[in-house]
């Protein structure tokens, strides 16, 4: 099968729409094709990633595991906008998995890379 | 060239799947290929057949139906979401015991591997969403 370079772009928060957890359905549909998974964390979207999550009160599934169980897919390409982590307050040590932490730039210059770009 | 295409919106309260729909027919115009449309999220619901708008407003369902019938149009939606949001075809019905269908012509329910496959068939994929 072609293997092409996939990056999925989460752009809102974990809670609140459900295009967060469709997303990662759609990430781990490309792994099992055996594509070239990358993931981009960009405004909202890096509250996925944060630790700690409790959904309990709101009925619903959390992130929160998820993200660790990604390895066993191969997905380890997880880049993080910089800049969107600091207008929220966080760094990376507020992150559920490790991540590389990558400025708004060098995201854009990964995007230009990619033969496929999924935006969620 | 051989596009696909991402509609991650329903009708009316987005215009996302009215722009998908326009960039389609701009597509196959200028004498491109579509390889496949694929709903998703809410753009499940752009294939229910029970969508009814008043008459002097267009009908975005019947409206992909059409397309799809003159054009030989591959239109798949995502069966997660569809069954999430209640988009019901013959096999679907049995299989969850449910009372009735309401997938529009035109339309098929599959996996999001289709999805996968338009990304790795296509050219471009181009999406539409919020």
């Amino acid at each position: 099968m072609t293997t092409k370079k996939f990056m999925m772009v989460n752009r809102k928060a974990p809670y609140g729409t459900i295009y967060a957890w469709e997303a990662l359905e759609v990430v781990l549909i490309a792994a099992a094709f055996e594509q070239d998974v990358s993931l981009a964390f960009l405004d909202d979207g890096v509250y996925q990633l944060k630790k700690g999550h409790n959904t309990k009160a709101i009925e619903t599934k959390a992130f929160e595991k998820t993200w660790g169980a990604l390895e066993d897919y191969d997905i380890t390409k997880l880049y993080v906008a910089q800049e969107s982590l600091a207008e929220r307050g966080l760094t990376a040590d507020d992150l559920a998995v490790p991540v590389e932490v990558l400025s708004r730039a060098e995201i854009g210059k990964l995007m230009e890379e990619q033969d496929v770009i999924l935006s969620f | 060239m051989k596009f696909s295409i991402l509609v991650n919106e329903g009708p009316y309260t987005h215009e996302a799947s009215d722009t998908a729909y326009q960039f389609a027919k701009a597509v196959l115009a200028k004498g491109h290929e579509i390889f496949r449309i694929f709903f998703y999220h809410d753009g499940v619901n752009n294939a229910t057949r029970l969508t009814t708008p008043p008459q002097d407003d267009r009908n975005i369902v019947s409206r992909w139906s059409k397309l799809a019938q003159e054009n030989n149009l591959d239109l798949v939606v995502c069966v997660a979401a569809a069954q999430r949001r209640g988009i019901v075809d013959e096999g679907e019905m049995k299989r969850n015991g449910k009372d009735a269908t309401n997938l529009a012509p035109g339309f098929r329910i599959s996996g999001l591997g289709q999805l996968i496959e338009a990304g790795i068939q296509s050219d471009r994929l181009v999406v539409f969403g919020d």
